[in-house]
């Protein structure tokens, strides 16, 4: 998508130019902000944030802040930092991940090589139900993990971003398979092979890109999921997004910013360190969200 | 004879595998999505406090909850954060879009500082934004340090204004991906029309407003509809942000729905609003779902 070739045949003056450069920087700036703030002021002592030194950067450097944010800082009842919480979010995550995209993959498999009647309406549905507001799902969704015996589990959480993560992974797939040459499936059927021999053979070799977008995808919302955390996990399961609004909200004690933004850092971190590195696919994964096709 | 019944019994073997792979997530979703919703909504129609109960009272959760002065706080926050979100995003992400596909020097370097602010949760970009608008330490703060005395800026503490602190984080959070929409959108633009255009003298505004930006209609529909879904669903960021507050000022359907269902213990109305806040998705969403994948056939 950045290919000079497909650039503008506009052509624009110097003074134009200029101001186009400034407004671009600026934004630039403004996204950057939040950032530097967290950054800055995660490696401060207190006194240099409540002093009204917020934008400067730190005379004392101490990484203070961000051990006690690992490690002792006060969430909820017990001083034990967004350490657990950290690992309570992996190993949510790991799995809702894996399974939504194994899920993902066979679903968009038969929705494009093996149709059938109303093929079409079952995934519009799937898809409906990536955009549902999630509120109308709590009631029966706590209800239901209790009666599963997950209430206030990880793995209770992990299911319930597996059920809400396969449409979008579903969509992916979908859309990626419905231009991989159908005529080759056929001939593979010719031969003899069977579906999953297909499916393992054939497809899988090359869907690379459309599984790392998926993982990315999925990856990224549910580390940074909130409501359901909230809504169904107890003082030991709750993921990471939810333990650093506790620690930031917590109204006991004094309000130790730099405590607070090296927290968010944290929780920042796994998401931010995949966009830099894959970033590529994770637009990909956004713009399959919204415009389809 | 029984090898050619074995053969049968396998090609229907092979008919049958596509749909039994597919009817574990079928089940999930029949299961856990549109049998939820049922549910939801059945229980908006009965007397539902601490647990789900199942005596019947009509309609009557839907008449209290419109009668509510927090329910009607939440709709007009709605209404001012959703018009006003929706607006901002789709001219920032337009003009920067269009500036963007000006052979920019790198822009291979800005569109992922305007794009990260997506990957990031809404809990952290609450944190970061709940105190640099806080007047005691933040921008407020800095600017009385620098030495503009008479700086004020109280936004997020004024019941008045608390509001539009939500539309500005959420702005910052979503806009480039909403400019990353319409650049995808102007890439696709064939260059052919655009020089035919110049030939006949056409100024770079004229080709804009009569060529480009009617072309991108597409981008604009998706902006749209995505932008007004997220509006709906916004939750995390206001709790993060200013937890519903200044007294209830940045209050949204979303946050009454949580807080109605799970601490005040009203699950019927909370229900009733959660009905509500679907059934408006629905009207947004189903037509273009609708749409898209007609098209497609």
């Amino acid at each position: 998508m950045s290919q000079a070739s497909q650039d503008t045949a506009i052509r624009t003056g110097r003074v134009t130019r200029t101001l186009i450069y400034l407004v671009l920087l600026l934004f630039g700036l403004f996204y950057l902000l939040p950032l530097y703030v967290m950054l800055v002021n995660s490696v401060k002592p207190l006194e240099e944030i409540t002093g009204g030194g917020m934008m400067n950067l730190p005379q004392v450097f101490t990484l203070e802040p961000w051990l006690k944010a690992w490690s002792s800082a006060q969430i909820g009842v017990d001083p034990t930092g967004l350490k657990p919480y950290f690992w309570n979010s992996i190993k949510m995550v790991v799995p809702a991940v894996i399974v939504s995209t194994i899920l993902g993959a066979l679903n968009g498999y038969v929705l494009t090589k093996w149709r059938f009647k109303y093929d079409t309406i079952l995934f519009g549905l799937m898809l409906f139900a990536c955009f549902i507001p999630f509120q109308i799902v709590l009631i029966p969704m706590a209800r239901m993990l209790g009666l599963m015996g997950l209430a206030g589990t990880t793995w209770g959480l992990a299911l319930v971003h597996v059920v809400y993560g396969i449409g979008f992974t579903t969509l992916y797939f979908r859309n990626y398979y419905a231009v991989f040459p159908t005529e080759l499936i056929r001939a593979a059927q010719i031969d003899g092979a069977g579906f999953f021999q297909i499916f393992w053979r054939i497809l899988l070799p090359s869907s690379g890109p459309i599984a790392v977008v998926s993982i990315i995808w999925q990856f990224t919302n549910i580390w940074n999921d909130f409501l359901f955390g909230a809504s169904f996990a107890d003082a030991n399961s709750q993921p990471m997004t939810v333990a650093l609004n506790n620690l930031v909200q917590s109204s006991t004690g004094v309000k130790e910013y730099n405590v607070h933004f090296a927290g968010a850092i944290l929780a920042a971190m796994p998401t931010l360190l995949v966009y830099i590195v894959a970033g590529r696919y994770f637009v990909r994964g956004l713009m399959a969200g919204s415009v389809k096709g | 004879m029984a090898s050619s019944a074995d053969a049968d019994f396998k090609t229907r073997l092979q008919n049958w595998i596509p749909k039994l792979v597919l009817s574990p997530s079928l089940a999930m979703m029949l299961v856990f999505v549109y049998g939820f919703i049922l549910f939801s909504v059945y229980l908006s129609f009965t007397d539902s406090r601490i647990l789900p109960t199942y005596g019947w009272v009509g309609w009557e959760n839907y008449d209290k909850l419109w009668r509510l002065s927090h329910w009607e706080i939440s709709l007009k926050n709605m209404g001012i954060f959703a018009g006003l979100y929706i607006v901002i995003c789709t001219c920032i992400g337009l003009g920067l879009a269009i500036f963007l596909d000006q052979k920019i020097r790198g822009e291979g370097l800005l569109r992922p500082i305007y794009l990260y602010p997506m990957a990031l949760s809404f809990i952290v970009t609450g944190t970061a934004w709940k105190w640099f608008l806080d007047p005691g330490i933040g921008l407020e703060n800095v600017m009385q340090t620098w030495g503009w005395t008479s700086f004020e800026f109280d936004w997020i503490k004024n019941r008045d204004f608390a509001i539009y602190t939500v539309v500005l984080a959420a702005v910052w959070q979503t806009s480039g991906f909403v400019m990353a929409m319409f650049l995808a959108g102007l890439r696709g633009i064939d260059n052919e029309i655009l020089r035919a255009a110049q030939m006949d003298g056409a100024s770079n505004w004229n080709l804009y407003r009569r060529i480009i930006i009617p072309q991108l209609r597409p981008a604009f529909l998706s902006a749209f509809v995505i932008l007004s879904h997220l509006a709906i669903k916004t939750f995390d960021l206001v709790i993060a942000l200013t937890g519903g507050g200044p007294g209830r000022a940045t209050e949204l359907p979303a946050t009454f729905m949580y807080s109605y269902t799970f601490t005040r213990n009203q699950m019927g109305i909370g229900a009733a609003s959660a009905t509500i806040m679907l059934m408006t998705i629905a009207a947004i969403m189903i037509p273009y779902l609708y749409a898209e994948l007609r098209e497609k056939r």
